[in-house]
């Protein structure tokens, strides 16, 4: 009872190859033995994705997140909402993208002091302190080549010597004293098409994703306001902090004083009534022959609806059965690539072109004796379409006050595949 | 910028005294000699002047512990540079230091007197961070000072640093948790804290420490409600998680009705049995007799306000949202959280993973919720399994007769899929869905069926385990499949499925009386080499043959118990050895062998096929432990609704209700703002609250309950339930007495004004709000600019004032005090009279609280700061029903149909205006822009303020705006038009007299000064110019005193004026213009007969009031 101690205790951050690589207490210091839990149940996985995220060991419970190569493995010691854990975990991952550009091992290991650093100013006694990237680059400058070269010279620090005022305001997620010669503010409108199509080619489920990616360089406190040409079609929405939810119950207007820099302002679903249109269809030939160490495959990727857009960055990957050794195929466009040892066939198509839909045709190559596969692989599908967005969502304006200067304005439509998948 | 050179400088005196003191300290040196060689050159870079050597030397160290590799042994020369100049150097120091203070003791002292003066340090940022660092270090002897530190932290005037304390609190606990009480008392000191910075942090440290004094929370509940949702994302998660298991002990639950129907509705949905539905009908019938269930407002509240985190993009508060929601919302509104969950399951797989798990159990109890989302759950070749599974688990769960058809095509595709733990999972779904839905029994059992031919070995395995379990339900109509199965026998090696096999053949062997002996024969022949599993079972298949068909298995039988005998597993031996005494008869064996058979042929109940997470929610939803599904350490148990609400009015905060109604007020013109007003909390956030107008009227009725006993209260709801007029008009009464209280205490307030600085939070806003409404009109204006600097001021006298914190609520709380028996000495003067059987007294409390008031308004008349009675203040208006008004038809408007009501409330930007609230639908399927008046007509002296420009409304969409109009007292119409992107409408408001007035509030005797006043200026002109008399007969149903107050409220915008006399009902208000009063008494004689007198200088208003007032009374 009386060593109650809540949310995160330590963190441990594992490679692939199950090295142990950094380590953090907040309280008492937990022997890296707690870990072999960890790799026990990481054997057991058969894959890195399989690992549960949440292990009960006799002392402790190890919650974990898998982000780019690295477990981010947390010791807990009481109740405490698992999703919380997670979620603060994946803050952690998305600070250090954000700070090194990259969340690798070698970044972590060359930057040590400064992830000790975030990490200590993130959580207090396991209890998250300051998790917004705005607050934390005001405590800890990120490292750039420049930086690090005129610390090398001089010795001056990383920390900044400014206190975070940004902690104390109640608008955390801006810093004070932005300026900026250029005043830019622009707006990514992505969406994703969700899709599974069954062998037949109808459309088992499909529906919109999408996100409002911002960057915004503005100087002073500007207060926006955007609005839409059509806010009925979000369905479900989840907000960034700063957007005043009230303004946009009464109004259908998003409106905030930004974050300064880069940061996602909302994510939406489009509501489920209106109907999907999917941009390609996929006319698939795959078999295997009963008896004999050959198969069939024989793909080809057309435009469905393209409204007049092009598709491109067409990418179709197929996780072909165990049994298949190789494949033989001539692909009349973009270039193809099998790995034998994890079976994954790869075809960078490129843009498709009505006039000539592109195919990828030959034999596939199975292992002599095996029984033929029971199942055909599905085909999964990436593509870009530029300036448009599928829902067709519009925005209408952008405001600013607050401030007297002109602001430059822009919004870019992608819409792009997302969980796409084709049933054969 | 400013603040760092000093902390620099301070601490800058100390480093260069202490340094070279330790670098001579002979105990350290000689101690850690032998330690000191390793790490020599790290020594000599930390004893060194440069910062520079000092900075690499700290960041090779820290380097040191990151790779956990143990460097205690610096710690000497580390912590002697706790107080260095340079920031980085001394955060890494105290990296260090935090992690192994504990191994060293008594070095770690050292470091503590630069952070106890760090504590002192004039800028907020670095007193919390020394508390920070002060209170991670865990060294017990340093735990006084802790405390020390904690306790004034918690009360500086920095609400970081008392953010700061909260957290250092249960770093305070877990190092010594004798210091419970004393921690419990900054607790609830804290928990009063206005401020969203600090509200997290303490619920934080309240679960850790004293998770069980569910009793500090009443008074702080609404304030944590309405403060939430701009509390930061993870306070929000504790907070919410907090209140789930308070509203679970204090209110009662919702559903309490609905469960017992809906259990009964499920039987009936499942068993075919007639008793059910009877049974249904019982408790049906039991149901209609019970009174009917009202919801808590506080609940209300709860689940209002957590409902927009719904969209936070943080999984974790949505999470603890939707299991808020699924814990203590109606059955009926469970459903919103729905959408929100499945939007996680775009996540990261870990998300997926915890929200899959919770949506399983929440889809067992509740499977209608997720239905819609059916397909959202469909699986891709491309998830992991464990997730593949989960889902698996969701879909099964929501399979029903409607939807099995499209589920069973689904669970096709997944059987042919390469991941063969999936396929088995698949096929137990299969099998779970047979037994659910016995429509499609059949289908489910030829499909698996079909499956026993697969290649797959696993896949036929699994197979044969479902269809054991399905065929076990009427196994006569299958004999054909067991027969299909039987000669698997000589395929399929997985264990299980060989072991299921021979169950069935032994268990059904009269239905396959020719193969059974056969496949007894075989396995006979292999017995030595099957699996134990396997050999138990044939064992047993063996003895049922006996029993059925002693003639043809006889001889194998106990060729089979002879291998038995001698098998090396003891569990087999045991068996074959029980058996054989069993069934084959000998002298020995006596009377059991005369029951082998009803031993071994008993009728088995067939397996029940369920959910591994039914039941699961009896731990809540999202926590740890139902993901575990087992108690995980430190879980603090979901309690059961009580049968019996505890009191609710321990949830009342003897906060003035004047508060909110002038927050209320302020809202309106800083609708814009919610989100930023909270800087100190009282504001914005109550704003949020009460946005809607049912909460009004929710808050207003609970406040008035508050000064009586909680049974009346009780009563008061079951009235709400009987007659709505009358209750209505009920809390009317309840806020003009709170009217009255407010008065007072503004008056009471009055004087120490003066110093404003030295007054706590509330009188704060008095004043403000009183700046609101006293506002002059050009400062008024300016909207935005006014409310925002509003907020500066705020936040500025956040930070300064709270010096003075400590005392400021003492002071209020004595005013309190002196207010509330005072209110409460009304009713109870009531009942003594009724118990002396008088002439029955009014329900009402008015004229009892009439006596008081105007008793203590002659008592403080001499503390009035008011501008004497010539300005008596205005008041916030009493609230009748509001009658609505067409400005625009549906038809005229093309689609757009506009309403007017007023408001009666002050219109914010100009005390000269009536505001009037415009309510406008789009009922046209386009969409309408740029909505806004222009070309106004008026007549002279009339203004309009009109509303800003409405930019688009969608079809089916309504707005609503509040424009203001200065009438200039007069009733003509205000003409204007108002114009969409493609069409102007002529439209005129027109306001009744009565609106053309706000109430005043005035004593009797001031009433009497002003009337007399009045008739005597008549009499220097006319007689009768400002008086006009009339006389009336009031109708039957007008007779009683609340309804006459109503009537004439809700014909004018008028107040009360407290009156001794019994039949006398007094009335005050001042034209909003001109500012002239008007006051009207009603005398009520014999019967029915009245007599109403208006006295006013406007003589034109004064008649037309008359005719409006005496026209509302005959209704």
């Amino acid at each position: 009872m009386c060593f109650q101690q809540k949310m995160i205790h330590s963190l441990f951050l594992i490679n692939c190859s199950g090295d142990i690589f950094l380590e953090k207490h907040w309280k008492s210091v937990v022997s890296q033995s707690v870990c072999d839990y960890f790799f026990e149940a990481q054997e057991k996985a058969i894959d890195v994705e399989n690992v549960p995220p949440v292990i009960s060991t006799p002392h402790h419970y190890l919650i974990s997140i898998y982000r780019d190569k690295i477990f981010f493995v947390s010791v807990i010691q009481t109740e405490v909402p698992p999703l919380f854990v997670i979620e603060f975990l994946h803050r952690v991952a998305d600070t250090f993208q954000d700070y090194f550009g990259e969340c690798s091992e070698t970044a972590i290991k060359d930057n040590v002091v400064i992830v000790y650093e975030l990490l200590e100013e993130m959580l207090d006694n396991g209890f998250p302190l300051a998790t917004e990237s705005n607050i934390l680059k005001e405590l800890i400058k990120p490292p750039t080549i420049l930086r690090s070269v005129v610390n090398s010279i001089t010795g001056s620090s990383n920390v900044g010597d400014t206190l975070p005022t940004g902690q104390l305001s109640n608008i955390p997620w801006r810093r004070a004293g932005v300026k900026y010669t250029n005043n830019e503010a622009y707006f990514d409108v992505i969406e994703e098409i969700d899709a599974i199509i069954d062998k037949s080619g109808s459309t088992v489920f499909a529906e919109i994703q999408g996100v409002i990616d911002s960057c915004i360089k503005l100087s002073g406190m500007p207060d926006l306001s955007l609005s839409f040409m059509n806010p009925r079609l979000l369905d479900d929405v989840s907000f960034h902090p700063c957007i005043r939810f009230k303004r946009w119950e009464s109004e259908r207007v998003l409106s905030f004083i930004p974050p300064d820099g880069n940061f996602r302002l909302i994510s939406y679903r489009v509501s489920s009534q209106n109907l999907v249109a999917i941009p390609v269809y996929v006319k698939h030939l795959i078999s295997f022959k009963e008896n004999s160490s050959s198969g069939r495959f024989d793909v080809t990727i057309g435009p469905k609806q393209n409204m007049g857009k092009t598709v491109e960055g067409v990418v179709m990957t197929v996780h072909m059965p165990k049994a298949v050794l190789n494949m033989n195929l001539t692909a009349t466009q973009g270039s193809y690539t099998f790995d034998p040892v994890t079976k994954v066939l790869a075809w960078d198509v490129g843009k498709i072109t009505p006039q000539k839909l592109p195919n990828l045709k030959g034999i596939v190559n199975l292992q002599s004796g095996a029984p033929k596969p029971e199942e055909n692989p599905s085909l999964n599908i990436q593509f870009k379409i530029q300036q448009l967005a599928i829902s067709g969502l519009k925005v209408n304006r952008l405001d600013m006050y607050g401030e007297k200067y002109k602001p430059f304005k822009g919004v870019k439509y992608i819409t792009k595949a997302g969980k796409f998948q084709v049933r054969t | 910028m400013a603040a760092s050179p000093a902390y620099g400088e301070e601490k800058g005196g100390s480093s260069s005294l202490g340094e070279p003191e330790y670098g001579h300290d002979p105990a350290s040196g000689g101690i850690f000699a032998s330690d000191y060689k390793r790490h020599d050159d790290l020594k000599e870079m930390l004893d060194s002047n440069k910062d520079s050597l000092k900075l690499e030397a700290m960041k090779r160290i820290v380097a040191m512990i990151a790779r956990g590799k143990n460097a205690s042994d610096l710690f000497p020369a580390v912590v002697k540079n706790v107080a260095c100049k340079n920031i980085e150097v001394k955060k890494l120091v105290y990296v260090y230091l935090v992690r192994y203070a504990e191994e060293q003791q008594d070095l770690a002292l050292l470091s503590i007197s630069t952070f106890q003066r760090g504590l002192k340090d004039p800028n907020q940022l670095i007193r919390a961070s020394a508390l920070r660092v002060l209170s991670s270090i865990r060294v017990p002897i340093i735990v006084p000072i802790m405390m020390l530190a904690i306790k004034e932290a918690a009360s500086d005037m920095s609400p970081y640093v008392r953010k700061t304390a909260a957290h250092a609190i249960p770093k305070l606990y877990s190092l010594d948790s004798d210091q419970k009480d004393q921690l419990i008392e900054v607790i609830e000191k804290l928990l009063a804290d206005k401020t969203t910075l600090v509200a997290g942090s303490v619920v934080m440290a309240f679960e850790e420490v004293c998770p069980e004094r569910i009793d500090l929370i009443h008074k702080n509940y609404r304030k944590l409600c309405n403060l939430l949702i701009d509390v930061e994302e993870w306070g929000q998660v504790v907070i919410i998680n907090m209140l789930t298991r308070y509203a679970r002990t204090q209110f009662l639950s919702p559903n309490q009705n609905e469960s017992l129907l809906e259990e009964s509705a499920e039987k009936a949905f499942y068993g075919s049995e007639e008793e059910d539905t009877k049974d249904a009908k019982a408790e049906a019938a039991s149901l209609a007799k019970r009174k009917p269930y009202v919801m808590d407002p506080d609940h209300r509240l709860l689940l209002r306000n957590t409902k927009p985190l719904l969209q936070s993009r943080n999984a974790a508060v949505v999470m603890a949202v939707a299991q808020l929601y699924f814990h203590l919302a109606p059955k009926a509104e469970v459903g919103v959280i729905a959408k929100a969950l499945v939007r996680l399951l775009r996540s990261h797989s870990e998300v997926q993973y915890v929200v899959l798990q919770n949506v399983a159990t929440m889809s067992i109890k509740r499977r209608g919720m997720f239905e819609p989302y059916l397909k959202s759950f469909y699986i891709r070749s491309t998830d992991p399994t464990q997730i593949k599974i989960l889902k698996l688990e969701v879909l099964t769960n929501l399979a029903n007769e409607t939807n099995i058809s499209t589920i069973l095509r689904e669970f096709q595709t997944y059987i042919r899929s390469m991941d063969k733990d999936f396929v088995a999972a698949t096929i137990q779904a299969i099998g779970r869905c047979a037994t659910n839905i016995g429509k499609v029994r059949d289908t489910c059992l030829n499909g698996l069926v079909q499956l026993l031919s697969n290649r797959d070995e696993l896949v036929v395995a699994e197979s044969v385990v479902v269809i054991k379990k399905l065929l076990q339900m009427q196994p006569a109509q299958h004999s054909e499949i067991i027969k299909h199965m039987a000669k698997l026998t000589d395929n399929i090696q997985v264990p299980m499925a060989r072991a299921s096999i021979l169950w069935l053949i032994g268990e059904y062997c009269e239905h396959v009386p020719k193969i059974a002996p056969d496949v007894l024969r075989k396995m006979a022949k292999s017995f030595t080499n099957e699996e134990d599993i396997v050999k138990l079972q044939v064992i047993n298949l063996a003895a049922k043959l006996y029993l059925t068909n002693s003639k043809q298995s006889k001889l194998l039988t106990q060729y089979v118990l002879n291998l038995a005998k001698y098998d090396q597993n003891y569990d087999i031996r045991d068996r074959a050895r029980f058996i054989r005494q069993l069934i084959v008869p000998t002298e020995k064996s006596g009377a059991l062998n005369k029951y082998a058979k009803k031993l071994f042929l008993a009728q088995k109940p067939a397996p029940i096929l369920e959910s591994s997470f039914k039941d699961r929610d009896h731990f809540q939803l999202g926590s740890l432990s139902h993901l575990l599904n087992a108690k995980a350490v430190g879980y603090q148990e979901l309690p059961d609704w009580p049968d019996e609400a505890p009191d609710p009015s321990v949830r009342n905060v003897e906060v003035p209700e004047w508060t909110k109604c002038t927050s209320r007020e302020k809202r309106k013109d800083k609708v814009e703002k919610p989100f930023y007003s909270d800087s100190e909390g009282e504001s914005g956030p109550t704003e949020s609250a009460d946005s809607e107008p049912e909460s009004d009227s929710e808050e207003s009725g609970s406040s008035s309950s508050s000064g009586t006993s909680s049974s009346s209260s009780e009563e008061e709801d079951e009235e709400e339930e009987e007659g709505g007029s009358e209750e209505q008009s009920e809390d009317k009464e309840g806020e003009e007495e709170e009217e009255e209280k407010r008065k007072k205490k503004k008056e009471k307030g009055g004087p120490r004004k003066a110093s404003p600085r030295s007054v706590g939070s509330e009188e704060e806003e008095e004043a403000e709000g009183k700046k609101v409404k006293k506002a002059a009109g050009p400062q008024g204006k300016k909207g935005h600019a006014e409310s925002s600097s509003e907020e500066a001021s705020a936040s500025e006298s956040s930070s300064s004032g709270s010096d003075s914190g400590t005392e400021a609520p003492t002071v209020v709380e004595a005013k309190r005090r002196k207010v509330i028996p005072s209110s409460k000495a009304g009713p109870k003067e009531i009942s003594l009279l009724d118990l002396d059987d008088f002439t029955p007294p009014p329900p009402q409390p008015v004229p009892s609280s009439s006596i008081i008031s105007t008793s203590l308004v002659t008592d403080l008349e001499g503390l009035t700061l008011t501008d004497t009675s010539l300005a008596p203040a205005l008041l916030s208006p009493a609230f009748g029903a509001v009658r609505t008004y067409e400005l625009l038809h549906r038809m005229a408007g093309e689609g757009l149909s506009v309403e007017y009501c007023f408001s009666r409330r002050p219109f914010p930007g100009d005390p000269h205006m009536v505001a009037v609230q415009i309510q406008i639908s789009n009922n046209t399927d386009a969409e309408v822009k740029s909505l806004r008046v222009s070309e106004p007509k008026l007549l002279a002296g009339m203004r309009i303020q009109e509303f800003p420009e409405i930019e688009s409304l969608a079809p089916g969409d309504t707005a609503s705006v509040v424009m203001g109009i200065d009438f200039c007292d007069s009733t003509q119409a205000a003409n204007f038009q108002l114009c969409t992107h493609t069409r102007h409408f002529y439209v005129s408001i027109q306001p009744p007299v009565g609106e053309l007035m706000a109430p005043v509030f005035m004593s009797e005797n001031e009433f009497r000064k002003e009337q007399e006043h009045l008739a005597r200026r008549g009499e220097g002109k006319l007689t009768g110019m400002s008086e006009i008399t009339e006389k009336l007969t009031l109708p039957e149903k007008c007779r009683s005193d609340h309804a006459i107050v109503q009537q004439v409220t809700s014909a004018a915008n008028v107040g009360r004026v407290p009156c001794g006399a019994d039949n006398e009902y007094r009335f005050a208000a001042k034209t909003v213009t001109s500012g002239s009063l008007v006051l009207i008494t009603l005398e009520w004689r014999e019967g029915a007969a009245a007599q109403l007198t208006v006295n006013s200088e406007k003589m034109v208003i004064g008649t037309m009031l008359v005719k409006d007032i005496i026209q509302a009374l005959a209704q």
